[in-house]
């Protein structure tokens, strides 16, 4: 006689017996005879067909009967076999009710629909840059239903970047950008994965942090990290899309793009194949930009976004967008790539990523540590009644809420009012939080050679925790 | 019901945490009482054996099912059922789940949300196929 082991979930069919005897003959006998004997596992073991289920092995000693001669495997009187269930199952792989709701708009689309849907809930996409384009990016991503997003800044918010960050409000100023937009985010949409870098993107870190997503988003705001996101997009074989702003224009392109052709389409350096001279193109921060144009071409952004992960309609790949504001013109040039290309050409000479600033003439300067002073330390000095200057450099707004007697001086305000302070004394300069005071100590070291500023650590919120616990915070 | 006792839910927890964001599976261990409440002592935790996407699907290969079923004769205990997880998804059973599930066993589902959130709930299987939950009781010391 051989036998045959029931497994735990099927023994309520066989009387609880765990071990049945059963004669000799084939895999099928052996089947037939149990299914006879017990007529409720039958449902279990066969389907309609009478074949055995495909979610049902049958082991005889070690071996799969798939790999034997299946239901014609023998049997001997010796033969030990293993009725084994398969185990498997996992989670939804389509969408839950919840999100089926929220996406109805795009899932009713023709030409869009489910399809297009799950793919953006599969695909993973790299936001770097979270300030003016960003913004729009990573709200439209979200609300979108892009499954993975990815965002990348080193920097706080500020108030002067309200005007156009609109992921951002006066709660998060001086907060880090990546954890405010991650607040933000998550409360548009809680069925997405969020993952934040706060950090400067560089050529140490881009290849690591950039191979992990599908399709990169550039919002960066200087050639540098242009030429870096280009590069490291090139060599990982990344889709690039690509916005700048500056004043009252805006571009926009789909660099790397790989279409039914399979080919790469022209990228960053197709366009511009060397950087500008340092100095010569100046920043939004120098020369300023209209709050509502990133909100334009980062929408745009996004757009081509949600096209290179769905593959519905046709991509700005090979071509280049621009946008002027102020006479309401748009123009869209053709791009090729160049065999001369350094990074894919015909002889590349880039194949792994370089040293951008150096690339584009700007040497960063090592910043210098800023000279600080602890709350507990500030307060010794008032105490002691030694001579100093305390400048606030927070907005009127917020002293009106709470001060400690420091001289209002806005950080927007801080170069034109250098003259009111000291040279001769030690000036303690404070904001909320200690990100704007920083910023105002290096503007006046680097365009008047101060020497006697001091950071108050932690800001007026630090001096309120540990000097004044009775004063209002914000 | 099913009392699942604190260190054995730690580890399985553990496992799920560990494991995201693809999804772990492993088996239960335990008795099963005259009333026909569920006790889990211990777990077995396997790897997930499926090819391919192991984020959204779980599968536990035949060797370790047999492992398991030795494991229990060894140690005196029932096989009492699946633990495995979802990541990012609730601990509700998917169609997935369903069709593959297996009279008898107890299907202990982990939800872990971002890796931070996590819910346990435990499905058997009624006489239509289809999954009623059985709840898991507050595990409190006598």
């Amino acid at each position: 006689m051989a036998t045959v082991i029931i497994p735990t979930p099927l023994r309520k069919f066989t009387n609880n017996t765990a071990r049945l005897e059963v004669g000799a003959g084939t895999i099928h006998d052996t089947v037939q005879e149990l299914t006879l004997n017990f007529p409720d596992l039958k449902k279990h073991l066969l389907d309609e067909g009478g074949n055995i289920r495909s979610y049902v092995n049958i082991f005889v000693g070690s071996d799969d009967i798939r790999n034997l001669q299946q239901e014609k495997t023998s049997v001997g009187k010796d033969t030990v076999i293993s009725i084994v269930p398969a185990i498997a199952g996992g989670s939804p792989s389509g969408f839950t009710k919840e999100e089926l709701a929220r996406y109805n708009r795009h899932i009713i689309i023709p030409g869009f629909g489910m399809e297009a849907q799950l793919k953006l809930k599969a695909a993973k996409v790299l936001v770097i840059g979270s300030g003016g384009l960003g913004s729009p990016v990573l709200l439209y991503l979200a609300a979108a239903g892009v499954g993975t997003i990815g965002i990348v800044d080193f920097d706080v918010v500020d108030d002067s970047n309200l005007q156009r960050q609109v992921l951002f409000g006066i709660d998060e100023i001086g907060k880090p950008k990546v954890e405010a937009a991650r607040r933000r985010l998550a409360s548009l949409n809680p069925y997405i994965q969020l993952k934040i870098y706060n950090t400067h993107l560089n050529s140490q870190n881009a290849m690591d942090i950039i191979r992990e997503y599908d399709v990169i988003a550039d919002g960066t705001d200087n050639f540098p990290t242009r030429y870096l996101v280009n590069d490291a997009a090139v060599l990982l074989g990344k889709p690039n899309v690509y916005a700048s702003i500056f004043q009252f224009e805006g571009q926009v392109s789909v660099f790397n793009y790989k279409g039914a052709q399979g080919n790469p389409g022209p990228n960053y350096r197709d366009l511009y194949p060397t950087p500008p001279p340092p100095g010569l193109v100046p920043s939004c921060a120098e020369g300023g930009v209209l709050g509502v144009l990133p909100g334009i071409i980062g929408s745009l952004q996004a757009l081509e976004v949600i096209k290179v992960i769905t593959g519905v309609g046709d991509t700005l790949s090979g071509r280049f967008y621009i946008f002027d504001a102020l006479n309401f013109e748009s123009r869209t040039f053709n791009i090729r790539a160049r065999e001369d290309n350094p990074v894919n050409g015909k002889n590349p000479t880039i194949t792994a990523l370089i040293d951008y600033e150096q690339f584009c003439g700007m040497r960063a300067v090592e910043e210098a540590p800023l000279k600080e002073i602890t709350a507990k330390e500030l307060y010794d000095l008032q105490v002691r009644g030694e001579k100093f200057q305390l400048i606030d450099v927070r907005e009127p707004h917020e002293f009106d809420i709470v001060n400690i007697g420091g001289e209002l001086i806005p950080l927007g305000t801080i170069v034109e009012n250098a003259g009111k302070i000291d040279t001769d004394k030690k000036v303690v300069i404070h904001c909320k939080m200690g990100g704007r005071s920083a910023k105002a100590i290096r503007e006046l070291e680097e365009k008047f050679g101060f020497k006697n500023l001091y950071n108050l650590k932690g800001g007026i919120l630090s001096y309120i925790d540990e000097v004044q616990p009775e004063l209002t915070k914000y | 019901m099913i009392i699942i006792e604190p260190p054995v839910r730690e580890l399985m927890i553990e496992d799920a945490v560990n494991t995201f964001p693809d999804e772990c599976c492993g088996f239960l261990f335990g008795r099963e009482e005259t009333d026909g409440t569920r006790i889990v002592i211990d777990i077995l935790v396997v790897d997930n054996f499926k090819e391919g996407d192991k984020t959204r699907r779980f599968e536990i290969s035949p060797i370790d099912y047999m492992t398991a079923e030795q494991h229990a004769l060894d140690h005196d205990w029932t096989l009492l059922g699946v633990y495995h997880s979802h990541p990012n998804h609730p601990a509700i059973p998917s169609e997935h789940d369903r069709k593959a599930a297996q009279p008898y066993f107890s299907y202990v589902i982990i939800s872990v949300l971002n890796n931070e959130i996590i819910t346990l709930r435990s499905w058997l299987l009624n006489e239509e196929q289809q999954f009623e939950e059985e709840k898991i009781a507050d595990y409190q010391f006598t």
